[in-house]
């Protein structure tokens, strides 16, 4: 028990003194999970889109394979990544394995399904007969798809916040890609796990608390955003 | 203005438009009337250039209509349906939506909205969500939506079934009043003949995907028919 209090007080401290390597790891977290997010839209709401709203052969099994891909173990992303990014990989040439782009490359692959699975679910239960007024409001194809897209804001604005949320927490893919190495590709998760096998509690429990306040934030802000989908208050 | 010659339409081994010719002269406000599943949506959807027809041929403004319809032909038609279909945003950007659509000038599309939630007596709602209309309100502001385009052609699928008997008689009387005053070219579908006789100079009743009899709405009453439209229309003529 006494050293769990320990552990706790001592984490306060770091987070109100706010401890530069605390605040180090953080920034770069938000930095990389935040532009693999960034990524894994430019991907994932196209290509949503797309599965949507285009029929062509195959669009089912696309879409499953899709659906699947939510569930994608981080860990096996990792693997693959740093297969391809190994010195002697297709990808060695580029010279990013352990560096923060490998990593960034490995979260939008994880995120890039939660976002195309979502933006297609959301664009698929608008009302038939909405989209069909659009069109009749004499919209071209792409002023029909931005409207509806539009439409769906919040529900994008969730996929957004689960695509953030997955890579955020996602431990497998930053180690195997990033290597964890200190001020460069040393994310909160893999911090944690380092500091947790050297026994220090304190600054384990400090990064983990701020973990759990970024993943907390995101299902708040998903929940909220659920509720005003929904036409609350 | 519209012409439809031999229209046929079948959807899943099924006709459900059965060889209807059809026509609409500038300023005429015409009314589509007969049963629920008789194919007047179907047949509104296909005039309104929605849905291509299986075979048959259409007309706008003296031009055949290619298969593909050009946008510049859509563009001259607006339709509004039973339900208000509104987007998720506010009363104004929903009435500027078509205009918005067609690239206009900012103060050209606040001049139009303006002026068509005021003939539709919605200017107090301008500002408000979408959302938070009533049904009544809802179904002006997609009226204001159609007139604000001022289309060539106005087609409305029944828009007044989803409302209560006093805000529908309301909307009709504000309705018949643009109508005077614009002159536009209406397709008006409905199951109430009272609507139709209100509303429209002229009337075709569809029975089975067929157009069964037209005329002025008073001497369709008057006529008689084969069994089965006088049985339709027995239960409006008391
Ligand atoms: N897209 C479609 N596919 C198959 N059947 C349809 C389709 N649209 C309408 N129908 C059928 O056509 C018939 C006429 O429908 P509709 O035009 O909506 O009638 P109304 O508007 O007069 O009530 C109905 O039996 C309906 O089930
Ligand atoms: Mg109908």
């Amino acid at each position: 028990m006494e050293m769990i209090w320990q552990g706790i007080s001592a984490a306060l401290h770091l987070l109100l003194t706010k401890d530069p390597e605390v605040i180090e790891i953080t920034l770069l977290t938000l930095k990389i999970s935040g532009t693999g997010t960034f990524i894994s839209l430019l991907i994932g709401i196209p290509f949503g889109t797309l599965l949507a709203l285009k029929p062509f052969p195959g669009r089912r099994f696309i879409l499953s394979v899709v659906n699947t891909g939510m569930g994608l173990p981080p860990v096996v992303v990792g693997l693959w990544v740093s297969i391809f990014l190994w010195r002697s990989g297709p990808f060695g040439f580029l010279n990013i394995i352990y560096t923060p782009t490998a990593i960034i490359i490995a979260q939008a692959i994880i995120a890039s399904p939660i976002v195309a699975a979502l933006t297609c679910a959301a664009l698929q239960q608008t009302n038939p007969k909405l989209r069909l007024q659009i069109k009749a409001l004499g919209a071209t194809r792409l002023q029909y798809i931005w409207l509806l897209l539009k439409e769906v804001r919040y529900s994008l604005l969730a996929a957004i916040i689960a695509g953030f949320g997955a890579v955020v927490s996602e431990i497998g893919a930053s180690l195997a890609v990033g290597g964890n190495i200190q001020g460069y590709t040393r994310v909160l998760t893999t911090a944690t796990v380092l500091e947790v096998s050297k026994g220090n509690f304190d600054i384990a429990i400090a990064l983990s608390i701020i973990l759990c306040l970024l993943a907390y934030g995101a299902t708040l802000g998903l929940t909220l955003l659920q509720q005003k989908q929904q036409g609350g208050p | 203005m519209l012409e439809a010659q031999e229209i046929i339409w079948i959807q899943n081994h099924k006709t459900i438009l059965k060889n209807i010719d059809f026509h609409l002269l500038p300023g005429e406000c015409v009314g589509l009337i007969g049963p629920n599943g008789s194919g007047k949506s179907s047949l509104l959807k296909i005039l309104a250039f929605l849905e291509p027809p299986t075979s048959g041929q259409l007309y706008f403004q003296g031009q055949a209509v290619p298969k593909s319809v050009p946008l510049t032909i859509r563009r001259k038609i607006a339709i509004v349906f039973q339900e208000s279909l509104l987007l998720n945003t506010g009363v104004f950007n929903n009435v500027a939506m078509g205009l918005k659509i067609r690239g206009l000038p900012k103060e050209r599309i606040r001049e139009k909205v303006d002026y068509w939630l005021e003939q539709f007596g919605v200017i107090h709602l301008s500002k408000q969500s979408a959302r938070s209309l009533s049904g009544g309100e809802a179904q002006r502001v997609s009226l204001a939506r159609a007139f604000a385009i001022e289309p060539d052609v106005l087609f409305l699928d029944e828009p007044f079934s989803a409302l209560d008997a006093p805000t529908k008689e309301g909307l009709r009387i504000d309705l018949a009043k643009v109508f005077k005053s614009t002159q536009a070219t209406t397709v008006l579908v409905s199951h109430d003949f009272k609507d139709i006789a209100h509303l429209t100079n002229r009337a075709l009743i569809l029975l089975n995907g067929e157009v069964v009899a037209q005329g002025p709405p008073s001497e369709l009453l008057k006529n008689s028919h084969k069994e089965e439209v006088d049985r339709f229309l027995a239960h409006f003529s008391s």
